[in-house]
C-alpha cells in the first residue's frame, strides 16, 4: 500500500489533492455530485470584508488548452460566509477547510482573517494578493516583496492559524515576494495565480471579456506552474502549495516532484466536475507505477543533482 | 446533474446554419424544460451548453446554431460517435406557474427549449399559442413540429418573407393570453419586456464557464440577489429581473 499522506503546515491531509478556490465554490455544488470528504482538503470561494457582485459579464473566455476568467471576487461577504455558507459546507465536509481571503487594504486582509480565523472549521487561511492594490498606490500587493511582507504581518498578528500566502505569478522574481512572506512570518506558499491574459472577438475586433484582461488557467499554464514551484522551493523553508494545469495524478507527482507539499486542482474542476475525485482515485495506481511508496521520498527531488 | 457517455444518433442541419442533433443516454437528471446539457468536444478546453430541445426517457434532441469553432465542429460530427456531456443543467421553466392561455415565444436559436415546453403544457390541458420569430424565410425550422403537438403556430419574419412582416412582438400585440415564456436575443427581450400584459419567464444565454454554479462566470443581478445563469437561471421570473 502506498501512503498518499501529506502534512501541510500541521495539519495531516489524506491526500494532497485540495480544489482551488473559486473553482469549488463553498464546496456544497460538488458535495451533490460525490463524496467531498475524499478530498485533502479543498480552498473556499475568495472571500472580501464586503459582499461583492465582482465584475460585469462575460466574464469567462476560452484559449488552447485553457480558459481565462475575470470573474472579479465575486462573493457573499465575510459575514454571510460565516453565517450561511459554513453551516452549509458543516453538513456535507468534515474535515478542516483551507479559507481563501482577499482584501483591498491591510484593514480588510486583517479584519477578514481575523473573523475568519475564529470558524473551527478552518485549517488554514490562504491569503490571495494577486488583487489591485488601492492601498498602496497602484501596485498589487502581490507583486512587491514589500506590500506582500506588509500584508503576511498584518494578517498574521491577528490571527492563530497557519497562513498560506497565494503568490500571483505576474511578476519578475516571485523568489523574492516569497522570501518577503516567509520573513513575515507566513506558514506557506501557495502559487500559481493565474496568469494575466486576454482574448480578442476576430468579429468584433473587441476583447471576449468585459473587463478586458483576465485570469488565465488551465492545462496550459502548468509549465509556469511547475517551474514557479520549482523555484520558490528552493528559496524557502515553509511548505508551497504547488497549482496551475493540475488535471491528473501525473501532474499532482509532478508539481510534489517540483516541491510542492500539497497540490491545488483550479480550472480542471469547471470541466470535469469529478476530476478531483478521480485523481485521487487513479494516484496510488500512478505512484506504483513510479515506484512511489510515499509522496514524501519524492518532495523536491528535481532538485537533486 | 450527471455526466455521461452519450451516442449520437442523428446529425442534421435544418436550415444553412441550424442543426439538429440526437443524443442517447441518460436522461434521468432531466427535471424541466429549458435545462440544458453541457458537451465536451475534442480539442476544445470548455464544455458547449446547448439547451435541451425535446427529451424522453433515452434520447435528447438538442438544436445548435453554428456560431464559432466549437459549434463548427459539432456540425461536423457523425452518427454512432459518443460524447461526453453534463446533463440536466439549470433551472428550466415552471409550467405550473402557467394559467390557461400560454404564449410562447422563441427567436431564431431561442427556439428549441419552447418545443418540449409546448409538449408538456399542452400535457396540462393548457391552450397554447407559439409565435416564433426568424430574420428571413430561409431561415425557419420546426414550424410544422410545432403545429404537429397541437399548438396554434405564429410566425414572424423581419423581412416580411414569410408569416407577419416584422417581430415577435408585432404578433404578441394582438394575442389573447395570461401567461408567456419566451428564450431569444435581448433585443427581442426588452421588445416583449415593453408591451406584455403579464408574468412570465425569460430564458437568458450567457457565456460559461462551468455551467453548474461553481465558477460564478455568468453571473447576473436581480431584485432578489445575484443568480448563476447556469444554475439559478437560464429561466428567471419577469418579476426578479432587472433591465
Amino acid at each position: 500500500m502506498v501512503n498518499t499522506k501529506v502534512n501541510l503546515c500541521g495539519i495531516e491531509l489524506d491526500n494532497p489533492v485540495i480544489p482551488a478556490s473559486g473553482t469549488f465554490g463553498f464546496g456544497y455544488e460538488f458535495a451533490e455530485l460525490y463524496d467531498i470528504n475524499c478530498l485533502g482538503t479543498f480552498s473556499f470561494k475568495g472571500t472580501t470584508k464586503d459582499p461583492r457582485f465582482g465584475n460585469p459579464t462575460p466574464r469567462i473566455a476560452e484559449c488552447e488548452r485553457g480558459m481565462i476568467n475575470a470573474v472579479g471576487l465575486q462573493n457573499p461577504g465575510v459575514e454571510k460566509v460565516i453565517s450561511e455558507e459554513l453551516p452549509k459546507l458543516a453538513k456535507c465536509f468534515s474535515k478542516p477547510v483551507m479559507a481563501n481571503v482577499s482584501g483591498f487594504s491591510l484593514e480588510e486582509y486583517a479584519y477578514t482573517c481575523e473573523k475568519i480565523d475564529k470558524q473551527e472549521q478552518v485549517g488554514w487561511l490562504e491569503v490571495n494578493i494577486s488583487c489591485p492594490n488601492v492601498h498602496g498606490g497602484g501596485m498589487s500587493f502581490g507583486t512587491s516583496p514589500e506590500a506582500a511582507a506588509e500584508v503576511t504581518k498584518a494578517v498574521k498578528a491577528v490571527t492563530t492559524k497557519p497562513v498560506i500566502i497565494k503568490l500571483s505569478p505576474n511578476v519578475t522574481d516571485i523568489v523574492s515576494i516569497a522570501k518577503a512572506c516567509e520573513e513575515a512570518g507566513a506558514d506557506g506558499i501557495s502559487l500559481i495565480n493565474t496568469l494575466l491574459g486576454m482574448r480578442i472577438d476576430l468579429k468584433t475586433g473587441k476583447p471576449v471579456i468585459a473587463n478586458k484582461m483576465g485570469g488565465f488557467s488551465g492545462a496550459a499554464i502548468k509549465p509556469v506552474g511547475i517551474r514557479m514551484v520549482y523555484q520558490v522551493s528552493s528559496a524557502v523553508k515553509i511548505p508551497v502549495v504547488g497549482m496551475g494545469g493540475v488535471s491528473t495524478a501525473e501532474d499532482v507527482i509532478e508539481y510534489i516532484m517540483a516541491g510542492a507539499t500539497a497540490v491545488e486542482v483550479g480550472a480542471a474542476n469547471l470541466v470535469n466536475p469529478y476530476v478531483c475525485k478521480e485523481i485521487i482515485e487513479k494516484l496510488p495506481a500512478v505512484m506504483e507505477k513510479y515506484g512511489i511508496n510515499n509522496l514524501n521520498d519524492i518532495k523536491g527531488c528535481a532538485h537533486n543533482g | 446533474m450527471n455526466r455521461g457517455i452519450y451516442e449520437i444518433l442523428s446529425n442534421k442541419p435544418l436550415t444553412k446554419d441550424i442543426y439538429e442533433m440526437k443524443l442517447e443516454g441518460d436522461t434521468s437528471h432531466i427535471t424541466a424544460p429549458g435545462q440544458f446539457i453541457n458537451i465536451q468536444l475534442d480539442g476544445f478546453y470548455l464544455r458547449r451548453p446547448i439547451s435541451i430541445c425535446d427529451y424522453d426517457d433515452k434520447t435528447i434532441t438538442i438544436i445548435y446554431k453554428v456560431v464559432g469553432q466549437g459549434t463548427e465542429a459539432m456540425a461536423k460530427l457523425a452518427a454512432g460517435g459518443k460524447l461526453d456531456i453534463l446533463c440536466g443543467l439549470g433551472n428550466g421553466f415552471d409550467v405550473l406557474k402557467s394559467g390557461k392561455k400560454a404564449v410562447l415565444i422563441g427567436g431564431g436559436v431561442g427556439v428549441p427549449p419552447m418545443y418540449n415546453l409546448c409538449k408538456k403544457l399542452l400535457a396540462q390541458g393548457k391552450e397554447v399559442a407559439v409565435i416564433l420569430g426568424f430574420n428571413t424565410k430561409d431561415e425557419i425550422f420546426y414550424e410544422k413540429e410545432f403545429e404537429a403537438l397541437g399548438a396554434k403556430v405564429y410566425v414572424s419574419t423581419v423581412d416580411g418573407s414569410y408569416g407577419t412582416k416584422g417581430f415577435v412582438t408585432d404578433v404578441l400585440k394582438d394575442l389573447e393570453y395570461d401567461y408567456f415564456y419566451t428564450c431569444g436575443p435581448m433585443p427581442m427581450f426588452r421588445a416583449i419586456e415593453k408591451i406584455a400584459e403579464t408574468s412570465g419567464q425569460y430564458s437568458f444565454e450567457e457565456r460559461m464557464g462551468c455551467g453548474f454554479g461553481a465558477c460564478m462566470g455568468c453571473s447576473c443581478k436581480t431584485k432578489y440577489g445575484y443568480k448563476r445563469i447556469c444554475r439559478d437561471g437560464p429561466v428567471l421570473e419577469r418579476e426578479e429581473i432587472i433591465w
